[in-house]
């Protein structure tokens, strides 16, 4: 193996535009060192961009570290560039289940059987997923594929009905710091934030966010502009963007300014879709 | 602070391809101070609108700790309320009502440079 490594970094060296980078980023993976696969990968990605390969191979690495969000957002751009893309799909497959989203989890990897009916590990996966098998952390084997992964029960999974409030945005990033979900009045249905010194600022952020959403529909219906989607806001320490789930509830999503309004909006979408589907369980 | 001064701060931001028209709102009341909207958009009912949303996410950012807004643009089907709100409490609010397809970055640069001409 470490000779394989040494061999993939000498070709690498040798031609940097070479997609050597892949095999490299992976074999590095395989031993664990993932800081420099991390950035083998980010190199290969600043020379190729648009390369479905790339964004996988980082986006296994990201799961490796338990980022799970940036990994979807990788597995995303993969399955964008390349829709028949099985890594991405199977990736996109693990964080669904990992986030309780059965329905999303069987859908990936139904879309994966048939771009590759032959593969067994995919028939694997779905029994899994249908038998409602737990998903590990991808951590506790970065070597393994993730949907390999989902074979050895770890992890707790959502089920229907069982679902409490602090399992609204589960495995999702900021769930308990920079996530929640209010309803029409304002009461926390689920996530929490807490202020940048770490207090819990949850109460009183949503008490101050009651009412946001019937001005914001007034506002807009004012102006002939439809319904409203979204209302993002710079602060001078942090971002924030709220969104609106369903008719009677909102979302608030808080990040440092270092996530910049357009990330941040993406990282709403994503929590509205995640909430939209904990509310319908809830019914 | 002339008439003339909020008029060329209103054209910063209304010459933005996609911006159908801008206002400057006195934070403390919601009330009118200049405006450059398009026809048929009811202009005090949108200021004082804006002006109470303004109140609720100022409070609600300081309450989260991230601090008072510099910039917020609400979203919709059909197009967006972009806001720079002004210093202070009751300071004045440049808003932008445009299209959906605007440019909204364009768009921030002017309000905030307007703001600074009104400021």
């Amino acid at each position: 193996m470490a000779d394989d490594v040494r061999a993939l970094s000498a070709e690498l060296a040798q031609d940097p535009q070479s997609l050597v980078f892949l095999r490299l980023g992976e074999a590095l993976r395989r031993k664990g060192q993932l800081d420099a696969a991390l950035r083998v990968a980010v190199n290969g990605l600043e020379r190729h961009p648009h390369l479905a390969d790339a964004h996988d191979l980082y986006a296994r690495l990201l799961a490796d570290k338990h980022e799970y969000e940036r990994a979807f957002d990788e597995w995303d751009m993969a399955v964008r560039i390349a829709p028949n893309h099985i890594g991405a799909l199977k990736g996109l497959a693990f964080l669904y289940f990992k986030v309780g989203d059965v329905a999303q989890a069987e859908a990936h990897l139904e879309a994966a059987r048939r771009y590759e009916p032959d593969d067994p590990t995919i028939a694997q996966a779905l029994v899994m997923v249908r038998g409602g098998a737990r998903p590990p952390s991808p951590t506790t084997a970065p070597a393994l594929e993730p949907v390999a992964t989902a074979a050895a029960p770890a992890a707790p999974a959502p089920t229907a009905g069982v679902l409490d409030e602090s399992q609204v945005f589960a495995g999702l990033e900021g769930a308990l710091e920079g996530l929640v979900l209010l309803d029409a009045a304002g009461m926390v249905l689920g996530g929490a934030l807490r202020s940048p010194a770490g207090a819990d600022v949850t109460d009183a952020v949503a008490a101050y966010l009651a009412g946001v959403s019937q001005e914001a529909a007034r506002t807009v219906k004012l102006l002939g502009l439809g319904v409203w989607v979204g209302l993002s806001a710079e602060g001078q320490h942090g971002n924030v963007h709220v969104a609106q789930p369903t008719k009677d509830a909102l979302l608030l999503v808080v990040r440092d300014r270092g996530v910049p309004l357009g990330r941040l909006a993406i990282l709403a979408q994503r929590a509205t879709a995640t909430a939209r589907r904990w509310l319908e369980r809830q019914r | 602070m002339t008439a003339d001064v909020f008029r060329q701060a209103l054209d910063l931001i209304t010459r933005v391809r996609g911006v159908r028209g801008a206002m400057l709102v006195s934070g403390d009341d919601g009330l009118v101070v200049a405006e450059q909207l398009m026809e048929g958009i009811k202009g005090t009912a949108v200021a004082a609108l804006t002006a109470s949303l303004a109140g609720r996410l100022r409070r609600a950012m300081d309450a989260a700790g991230v601090g008072s807004s510099v910039f917020w643009h609400l979203q919709a089907e059909q197009g967006a309320l972009l806001v720079v709100p002004g210093i202070g409490e009751g300071g004045l609010l440049v808003v932008a009502v445009a299209e959906p397809d605007v440019n909204i970055g364009l768009v921030r640069l002017e309000l905030l440079r307007a703001a600074e001409a009104v400021g």
